[in-house]
């Protein structure tokens, strides 16, 4: 038989006269005839060795001007070019860990379930809020399961988006919305600050706020934490992993939901998935907790060990009541940041921020030198990425800088409509760039935008 | 809290020294002080943030991080994968879960530099390679499906369910319709109810006839101008086909409903039969099932969902697409917005990485490989479903699909075993347990799902190990080995109810739940 198929011609037969059927053609006699295909219907090219497989996708591969040394990344907006440690490279690709079903048996999951609860605590340390969930798909749906489980608590379906948080989370957040009925109230950003005190009359239930926002702004969040109490609305923060070892935590600055993309920890760009989705709330919300939670148990020997728990809050044992139907989630790439974390270390995450806020401050400072085309959008303080107005269209400057050698950043169109920040470029600094390369990028940029 | 620090180098938890010993968690294995972290030389003056950022925002403790050396880190997980099952170990007869051998080109694919170091937002411009692959993908899949065309964004199967409603629902909006009831059998998924609330609509169920399958005339009955749909897994999960399935589809589409294929058991019939062809208007399939890609422990999965022509306008987007022809004559990709789009579902393109090992295992495979793949899946769920029969039935003892659901109530009833019991004994055979209590039709079920990829002999050691257990359960010294098992494991059976009364759900917090409403 083809490929990974065990069988020999022979043990086929045996088993077919094992189920007192003569063709394997028979085993689907349940299928009306009407609409059963011969063999060779489908009209797709036909099976190809692993090597001609192999050579396929490189074909497509070839196709793509990846990041690298000739295309060097400024690019961030929600994944960013980091160094990912050996180590959690070699850990990560162990096939008891990739190969692996959702622990259902937990004997002989321990694996998984003790490095998800690890996960789980060092989640809930960099969100400082003391539950988190073992990962949702990505940034955006963690903050989709956020807005639910708020609007679930408050019933009060309004809820004030800032325009500073990730455009692509904004608009996943209103795609679901459809189904709920929810109302997403977009607040506009002003000098890089959402501007809270422009928002309508209408009470909101919940409050969106980035921190620091898609801009790279540090918000004023005890202002705004303040306001929302004030109008018993909950808060969500949607908060930079990596900044957070400079700043203080959501939970500490009051945040009732605080959600994150996790790819900054050991996951490569990878064309945008599979990333990971930070979620974290307090105590007084776990019954409604979207997602798998593991716990810490004892079997029957007193020994330490670890369960999917609170399971009566999930979808397939909830069903229609349910206020969440994530079953999978990113269970690999939690336990990639997990090691890649615990590699970082207590120095090594305080570093990695150090140094991407340094390298940002550094590039900022260089293209607002003397003579500069270049203008920042906002004076607001940054942390690792920042706005840029330039003279001519941001994708203007993003082609021209690609034969400079450059990945410039990510034009702000899509979301910033009838905003300042609309026609500017995001450009973020990673701990990977060298002062040679951010030198060589503000030298291009100038050059490409005369 | 002052706390001794465990040894990063005692290996007793892994079963090839000890293994009853528990394993230190990460933080246990800490020392103030230690770092195993290194940074490349960069040149870039260091700034301080205090300049900037006002001290109200700035931390003033530094995160509290493991502080371990390399040498413990990579111990410490390289032991907790020798506390794993995964599919490279053995067999995983789990049952709805597809539990396929995950073919290693795929992750030779998977980590090529042009495919990986690719940022999300970089411009059309260098990603042709990209955008070609996953305009390929979605032809693979449309045409597996019989359907037109197919969105790639969702990162799993409920959340391709959730997307295959939105665009059931934008539809019906678009056609001036109010609707109000997606209708879903009881043996569907758990996901499939939780889906159609967050999709605005309101879940009525059907019920199953006698035979196991959607009862036609019940089903006629809930059929009216406020049905949006239905949602149907074909097989179901019984591991049933739908005979009916032209009745079924015929008698929704009189109304003006939908049909909404979930594609969890697609491995049955791949290159048999389209769910186009039955009649769906929706699919989605969950490619770490159907198309091996490895499951990650619990994902990242990914679940594309597929559409007939008159939905096409409605799936989500951007969306890779061909948008015109380069100078030298080749197709040039780009991003399309679909003119009725229900918008993003993904923070970029979906779990490309994944998508990636899917069009591989498709193209490997072709039309006849897939045939193929589906044919021996459906002869081994019935050769095992067969050896079996004696002591451990189906409810419905007729050829199944991919998967068959057999019952232990008979040996509970004579012998206090219970289908849990069952499931932990057969770990200490070497075998994953098949999924067990689900669907919530069949009484003690034992459903499972042996996939294409074990051979014969395989078949025949599982087969063995429950007729063993069977045995067993009819002495008392039998069923207290039983009850004890797992015991080579290394964790015996675990407290479920302990976890949920008292909840540990990090290093640092355990919360109390005196009224017992957690659990």
């Amino acid at each position: 038989m083809a490929g990974f198929i065990p069988h020999t011609a022979g043990e086929v037969d045996e088993m077919l006269a094992f189920l007192g059927l003569s063709t394997i053609g028979d085993l689907f006699d349940a299928i009306p005839e009407s609409i059963r295909l011969a063999n060779g219907d489908l009209r797709l090219p036909p099976g190809v060795s692993e090597p001609d497989v192999l050579q396929s996708i490189e074909d497509f591969a070839g196709k793509n001007i990846p990041v690298s040394s000739d295309l060097v990344c400024f690019a961030g907006g929600g994944a960013y070019d980091h160094d990912i440690s050996s180590a959690t490279k070699a850990l990560a690709s162990r096939s008891e860990f990739v190969t692996a079903y959702t622990p259902y048996q937990p004997e002989v999951a321990q694996g998984v379930l003790q490095a998800l609860f690890e996960y789980q605590t060092l989640v809930s340390r960099l969100s400082g809020l003391p539950i988190s969930n073992a990962s949702l798909y990505d940034g955006a749906s963690a903050l989709v399961e956020a807005i639910n489980l708020c609007v679930a608590q408050t019933k009060n379906p309004v809820i004030w988006m800032s325009q500073g948080v990730n455009p692509s989370f904004r608009t996943v957040a209103d795609t679901f919305a459809g189904g709920t009925g929810h109302e997403i109230v977009t607040i506009p950003l002003a000098n890089g600050f959402t501007d809270w005190g422009s928002a309508g009359p209408q009470e909101p239930g919940v409050i969106v706020v980035g921190f620091p926002n898609y801009l790279g702004v540090v918000e004023d969040i005890p202002a705004l934490i303040s306001f929302a109490r004030q109008r018993h609305a909950t808060v969500v923060i949607v908060y930079d992993p990596v900044s957070v070892a400079l700043l203080r935590s959501p939970g500490a600055l009051g945040a009732d939901v605080a959600v994150a993309e996790g790819q900054a920890f050991g996951v490569g760009l990878n064309f945008g998935g599979p990333y990971v989705g930070l979620f974290s709330t307090k105590s007084e919300y776990v019954r409604m907790l979207p997602g798998r939670l593991v716990g810490e148990t004892v079997d029957r020997t007193g020994q330490k060990g670890y369960v999917t728990t609170l399971r009566t809050r999930e979808q397939d044992i909830r069903r229609e009541k349910a206020s969440s139907n994530v079953c999978t989630n990113q269970t690999l790439i939690a336990i990639t940041a997990a090691i890649q974390l615990s590699w970082l270390g207590k120095k090594g995450i305080r570093e990695l921020a150090q140094r991407c806020y340094s390298g940002t401050e550094y590039l900022k400072g260089l293209l607002l030198g003397s003579g500069s085309r270049l203008t920042l959008t906002s004076d607001a303080p940054t942390v690792r990425e920042f706005a840029v107005r330039t003279p001519i269209p941001p994708e203007t400057v993003v082609e021209r800088m690609i034969n400079e050698g450059f990945l410039a950043g990510i034009p702000l169109s899509s979301g910033f409509e009838r905003s300042n920040i609309h026609g500017s470029l995001l450009v973020s600094v990673t701990e990977k760039r060298t002062v040679r390369e951010i030198e060589r990028y503000a030298d291009a940029i100038q050059r490409v935008v005369k | 809290m002052a706390q001794k620090s465990q040894p990063g180098g005692r290996a007793g938890s892994i079963p090839l020294m000890d293994g009853h010993q528990a394993e230190p968690t990460i933080f246990e294995l800490s020392v103030p002080g230690r770092s195993g972290a290194s940074f490349r030389t960069t040149g870039v003056p260091p700034s301080s943030p205090s300049g900037t950022i006002p001290s109200a925002l700035l931390r003033d403790i530094d995160l509290d991080m493991p502080e371990v050396s390399e040498r413990d880190l990579v111990a410490h997980f390289t032991r907790l994968t020798h506390r794993q099952f995964s599919v490279d170990l053995g067999a995983y007869p789990l049952g709805s879960c597809t539990m396929k051998y995950n073919p290693k080109f795929a992750d030779v694919a998977a980590t090529m530099q042009g495919l990986t170091n690719i940022h999300p937002c970089q411009p059309e411009s260098t990603i042709q390679g990209w955008l070609e692959l996953m305009t390929t993908l979605e032809h693979y899949f449309s045409e597996i499906t019989g359907m037109a065309g197919a969105t790639l964004q969702p990162a799993a199967g409920a959340q391709g369910e959730l997307t295959g409603l939105l665009i059931m629902k934008a539809y019906h909006k678009d056609q001036g319709r109010q609707r109000k009831n997606v209708i879903i059998p009881d043996s569907a998924h758990g996901t499939n109810p939780a889906s159609v609330t967050l999709s605005g609509y309101t879940p009525i169920t059907v019920k199953s006839g006698p035979d196991g399958l959607v009862d036609l005339a019940a089903l006629k009955d809930l059929l009216d101008e406020d049905t949006a749909g239905i949602m149907l897994t074909n097989p179901n999960t019984l591991g049933l086909f739908e005979r009916e399935i032209l009745e079924i589809s015929s008698a929704v589409h009189a109304v003006g409903g939908l049909l909404y294929y979930d594609g969890a058991n697609l491995n049955a019939v791949m290159g048999i039969v389209r769910p186009g062809d039955m009649g769906f208007d929706i699919v989605h399939s969950n490619l770490h099932k159907t198309f091996a890609t490895p499951h990650g422990g619990g994902g990242p999965g990914s679940g594309p969902v597929a559409v007939s022509s008159r939905l096409l306008d409605f799936l989500p987007g951007p969306k890779p697409a061909t948008v015109g022809e380069n100078p030298d004559g080749s197709k040039r990709y780009g991003f399309v917005q679909p003119k009725k789009s229900i918008g993003r579902i993904h923070s970029f393109h979906g779990n490309s990485m994944v998508l990636v090992r899917a069009l591989a295992y498709m193209m490997y495979y072709g039309g006849l490989g897939l045939t193929e793949v589906s044919q021996i899946a459906v002869l081994n769920a019935n050769w095992l479903r067969k050896r079996i029969s004696a002591s451990y039935p189906c409810t419905h003892d007729e050829i199944c699909m991919h998967e068959f659901v057999a019952s232990a109530a008979m040996l509970k009833k004579e012998t206090g075993i219970r289908g849990l019991d069952v499931a932990k004994k057969l770990l200490e055979f070497g075998f994953h347990a098949p999924t067990v209590y689900f669907p919530l039709v069949v009484e003690e079920a034992l459903m499972f799902e042996p996939t294409e990829t074990e051979s014969l002999q395989t078949l025949e050691a599982i087969a063995d190990a429950l007729d063993e257990i069977a045995e067993l359960a009819q002495s008392e010294e039998g069923r207290n080995a039983i009850h004890e098992a797992p015991t080579k494991t290394p964790v015996t059976r675990l407290d479920e109810a302990r976890a949920a009364r008292t909840l540990i759900s990090t290093f640092d917090t355990s919360i109390e739940s005196a009224r017992g409403d957690l659990t």
